[in-house]
């Protein structure tokens, strides 16, 4: 096994690792399906039907039916095929992110224009900076 | 010979894009981003480069988890525009080099870069987006393009070292083309950003600004910011980095800075933006 313990050491943050990346496999391709116009139509008509197609956990299904972008990172997914599912829902990246962050989609762009998130603080858990 | 003349790089947001396609350029929100390439589009409408050398990452778009290839090289005669989930971007298809894409795809293997080649592919807002930063709306894009996709979405991806070295086999590969060629290398992402978790819409301006100071002059730096200060400086997709020192290390030493811009926020994104001109 790999130490990932600086990677698990970062605040708020997963790191898609080949590890995750296995763990995540076909939720990450039921993502990569929604590139086609006519599997993005299947999806949004009967969501439980065609995630069914997919052999996910059942924790992974209820987390993209819940639209819980945390839960799915948990479980597997990674980021840039996530944003296949809200792309799907015509999100934007910035509503999407803000919904991870415990946020309304108005206080994260506001932040967003006020400079951003400050790494203070958020850089290492065990060294507390 | 062909020769490398010069460097570019940029971030590559997903949303520039989106505004671009959906006439949104002009709003209060989007101009300062727009206005900080005016200068670099009119200077590359005078350049006229024959070939781009385009280093960027895929985002789920060609590359599925069945297969990460940690560096490829398209060789295909033209890479359609991608359909990312929303309808693909109404951009023209981007035209390949196949000819030097089979030249540098050889030359680098051979110098110990194991390039995975590519002959079918389609293009995302990666490619598609510094491209229309750079020229605008067009009918035709006035350049071919060889695409070098680096793999950034699954960790490890290669260190900056790795790719600062890449950057000068191109460089030794480019510089061994027998035809006349005016070839442009860029270096695409970044800057500080993270797009995932409770720490989404980190940006660390003085992290990027000491960035972009030392992508001239010396490269020390530069190759020695490990992964674990990318991710805790930059923010987990702000990695993507190390994709400008490809860039770098294609222009050789003490390249001149010709323009630099530096914005936040475009999206969840620090927009940073460099023209450098290779050493003779």
């Amino acid at each position: 096994m790999p130490d990932d313990s600086d990677l698990d050491d970062i605040p708020g943050t997963t790191v898609f690792t080949a590890a995750r990346s296995h763990q995540g496999f076909h939720l990450n391709q039921f993502c990569m399906s929604l590139k086609d116009p006519q599997n993005r139509t299947r999806f949004l008509r009967d969501t439980r039907a065609y995630l069914d197609e997919w052999p996910m956990t059942e924790q992974q299904k209820q987390a993209v039916i819940n639209r819980d972008y945390n839960a799915m990172i948990a479980l597997g997914g990674n980021i840039y095929f996530l944003a296949k599912i809200f792309a799907t829902d015509g999100l934007s990246f910035q509503t999407a992110a803000a919904s991870m962050t415990g946020m309304t989609v108005e206080a994260y762009a506001a932040m967003m224009l006020h400079g951003g998130r400050s790494p203070e603080g958020l850089r290492s858990i065990r060294e507390g900076r | 010979m062909a020769r490398i003349t010069a460097g570019v790089t940029t971030s590559h947001v997903p949303a520039i894009g989106a505004a671009l396609d959906h006439d949104n350029d002009t709003t209060e929100y989007w101009a300062p981003v727009f206005a900080g390439y005016k200068w670099s589009q009119e200077w590359i409408a005078e350049e006229r480069p024959d070939v781009v050398i385009l280093v960027y990452n895929d985002h789920a778009s060609a590359f599925s988890l069945e297969m990460i290839p940690t560096f490829a090289i398209g060789c295909a005669d033209e890479f359609p525009i991608a359909d990312e989930g929303f309808g693909p971007r109404p951009v023209p298809t981007v035209l390949g080099h196949p000819d030097l894409a089979c030249h540098l795809a050889q030359s680098l293997i051979l110098n110990e870069f194991d390039m995975t080649v590519i002959n079918q592919m389609a293009v995302d807002h990666g490619l598609s987006v510094p491209m229309s930063l750079m020229f605008g709306r067009t009918d035709a894009w006035p350049v071919r393009v060889v695409p070098i996709a680096v793999n950034v979405v699954q960790f490890p991806p290669p260190t900056g070292e790795r790719c600062f070295k890449l950057g000068q086999a191109i460089r030794r590969a480019v510089q061994s083309y027998p035809e006349d060629l005016s070839v442009q290398v860029w270096g695409t992402g970044g800057m500080s950003h993270q797009l995932q978790g409770p720490r989404a819409g980190l940006i660390n301006q003085p992290f990027d600004n000491a960035f972009l100071d030392h992508m001239t002059g010396d490269t020390t730096y530069l190759r020695s910011i490990s992964h674990i200060e990318y991710l805790r400086e930059a923010g987990s997709e702000g990695i993507e980095l190390v994709m400008w020192l490809v860039m770098r290390g294609a222009l050789g030493e003490n390249p001149t800075e010709l323009q630099r811009f530096y914005h936040v926020p475009a999206s969840n994104t620090a927009v940073g933006h460099l023209v450098l001109t290779a050493s003779k």
